[in-house]
């Protein structure tokens, strides 16, 4: 085949029908300031496609946390307000109680959500606010330079936990999704992945379903995205991917935790 | 609603103040001695009345940052607290600040350091004038002396938080909070129905770009930028929001420079001085941030000396001090710790350490 062959051919592909992937236009054309290899942008790319598939943009208020996605609001073409460390549930609130209407989301790492802000989060839940949270548990802090977090699983090793978390001095890993399923005020708690497409797809639908249910005001809807760090886990993504399903999900199960307001068995 | 007589005490001229001021929300956490804030508040349903929230939340931090998220939607927003509470406040009020957004907070004081006491005092001056959190910021400081201007500084501070959009704090005692005096109450204001589009985030429409509410710049050269702007701010409230009452300052040899309680207690040593002969008066600032800081030393001159009277250990002296610069002798006096002193201690003082000086 020609060259001159070859390109017609693929500009015969570039077609509208062909289309398997095309980024959100609910997507800014900022460049992404995560790794590559990170799973945080996979699910910006979500919400962002969740938001213009149900037509909510201009009803769309974003709370950005402290952490890697500090910059969030760079990225998704909604309102945004940016948080102070482990707050965003308080500012959802008051976001969201001068607006009940209005679609009120935030999006929290495990530092934010599970250490500094656990008061702020059990009580979001506890009063079971009609928000949506987005939870990125990856096990470590990605901003700061990897140091130890409270998802941290035990004997894994961070720039503050070097020879390997161990539990009777640096305490257990929180698993904060079943926790908070406890809480009457939460309605859907589920727990999911984006390092493989069938996961995304996954993902995706729990991420419309969290949106959806702000509609019922039912309680919080909370979708914990365990994700990989691979500049923070020191190790390629591939590797990290694959450290991920062998040493996270054993710990941190994916699948629902709590669906309308009723505790998975 | 017509004007209307009622004796309140200074805590529930607050809380009734947000509901007639068109207040959109109200969030706090309970700690003597203001809770009478919350509890007014919860007891006369302003949902009912006028639409208004409010939400007793899980601690001050919680509490902050729920007003940080209501004010970001452009609402009216109102919340209060006493010191160590206030101490907790202090992130929020740093990011709301530099957030640039309008609030209202009422800091109920009492005696500190640490839990302190339940009693008055004025040993958050500052705290409250100097910023409180971290970087630079001022929040615009009104300080009233009786229950009549608990209620009025409300929407004042409403219209003063939103020409600057800045937080504007009440800053008052356990003594104003707590006593019961006649207040003449102002007419309802309608809460707000437009939000101002050039900046809140009530959700993006078609017609205008995403706002974003934040108190981020990673980089420094655009950091210096909001900073600038800031400092243009309140380089702005200092021409046009200084806010003070003279009294018997005309002839005055003698001033006394007092805030809130300790200026009702300075009232009444005037008096006693007057009659001793001794030419005294008393300057009332009612704007902490900005100070009067032209008046006294436009005032320096034609004055022997100054006395800062203050429920602390010697704090706005420091103010007093720099306004002066040295022409004329400025001490301190005043009882603290939750103490307060009675007006012939003050005019003792006059004498000692003026006067006599």
């Amino acid at each position: 085949m020609s060259t001159e062959a070859k390109s017609i051919a693929i500009k015969d592909i570039i077609k509208e029908e062909n289309l398997v992937h095309r980024k959100s236009p609910l997507m800014t054309d900022k460049m992404l300031s995560y790794c590559p290899g990170c799973g945080h942008g996979t699910v910006h790319q979500i919400i962002a496609e969740v938001i213009e598939e149900m037509g909510i943009q201009s009803d769309t208020i974003a709370v950005a946390p402290v952490g890697c996605s500090v910059l969030a609001y760079e990225f998704i073409d909604v309102d945004w307000q940016q948080a102070a460390h482990g707050r965003a549930p308080a500012v959802a609130t008051g976001l969201k109680r001068v607006m009940p209407n209005k679609y009120i989301f935030t999006y929290q790492g495990d530092g934010d959500l599970a250490a500094i802000g656990t008061n702020e989060t059990i009580h979001v839940c506890n009063r079971g606010e009609h928000i949506t949270i987005i939870f990125i548990n990856n096990g470590i802090y990605g901003m700061t330079g990897g140091q130890m977090a409270p998802t941290t699983i035990e004997g894994m090793v961070t720039s503050t936990s070097p020879y390997g978390r161990e539990v009777s001095s640096m305490g257990n890993p929180i698993k904060i999704s079943e926790l908070l399923a406890e809480l009457p005020g939460t309605y859907y708690i589920t727990r999911q992945a984006v390092h493989k497409p069938s996961n995304v797809r996954k993902t995706k639908k729990a991420i419309r379903k969290a949106f959806e249910n702000q509609d019922l005001k039912k309680g919080v809807s909370l979708v914990e995205v365990v994700s990989n760090c691979n500049s923070g886990w020191k190790m390629s993504p591939v590797r990290a991917n694959k450290w991920m399903e062998e040493n996270m999900f054993s710990f941190y199960p994916l699948g629902d935790i709590k669906v309308d307001g009723e505790l998975v068995k | 609603m017509k004007k209307e007589l009622r004796l309140l005490k200074g805590n529930e001229a607050i809380a009734e103040a947000s509901i007639r001021a068109g207040a959109d929300a109200y969030f706090g956490y309970p700690i003597t001695p203001q809770s009478e804030v919350l509890e007014y508040l919860t007891l006369e349903k302003p949902e009912e009345r006028t639409g208004m929230v409010v939400l007793q939340a899980e601690s001050e931090l919680g509490a902050i940052n729920m007003v940080f998220g209501a004010a970001g939607a452009g609402r009216k927003v109102i919340t209060s607290s006493s010191s160590p509470g206030i101490s907790l406040f202090q992130e929020g009020i740093s990011y709301i600040a530099s957030a640039e957004l309008p609030c209202v907070i009422a800091n109920i004081v009492r005696g500190g350091p640490g839990l302190g006491t339940i009693q008055p005092s004025q040993a958050d001056y500052f705290q409250a004038t100097k910023g409180g959190g971290h970087g630079d910021y001022h929040m615009l400081v009104l300080a009233p002396a009786s229950v009549q201007e608990m209620a009025d500084f409300v929407p004042l501070g409403f219209d003063l938080a939103f020409k600057y959009r800045n937080p504007v704090m009440i800053l008052t005692d356990g003594l104003i909070g707590q006593m019961m005096e006649k207040v003449e109450l102002f007419e309802q204001i309608p809460r707000a129905t437009e939000f101002d589009q050039d900046w809140v985030s009530t959700g993006k429409t078609p017609d205008r770009e995403r706002n974003i509410i934040t108190s981020l710049d990673l980089q420094a050269v655009d950091m210096e930028k909001r900073n600038l702007r800031l400092q243009a701010k309140y380089k702005k409230m200092k021409e046009n929001e200084v806010r003070f009452e003279e009294i018997s300052c005309e002839d005055a040899e003698y001033l006394l420079v007092a805030y809130g309680s300790s200026a009702r207690i300075c009232q009444k040593t005037v008096q006693l001085a007057r009659a001793k002969g001794i030419k005294a008066g008393l300057l009332r600032p009612i704007t902490l941030y900005p100070y009067p800081t032209m008046y006294l030393e436009e005032i320096a001159g034609k004055l022997k000396g100054i006395l800062s009277v203050e429920m602390n250990a010697g704090q706005m002296v420091e103010d007093i001090r720099l306004s002066v610069n040295g022409k004329i002798p400025v001490e301190h006096y005043g009882r603290f710790g939750g103490m307060v002193h009675s007006p012939n201690e003050v005019l003792e003082a006059l004498e000692e350490k003026i006067i006599k000086a």
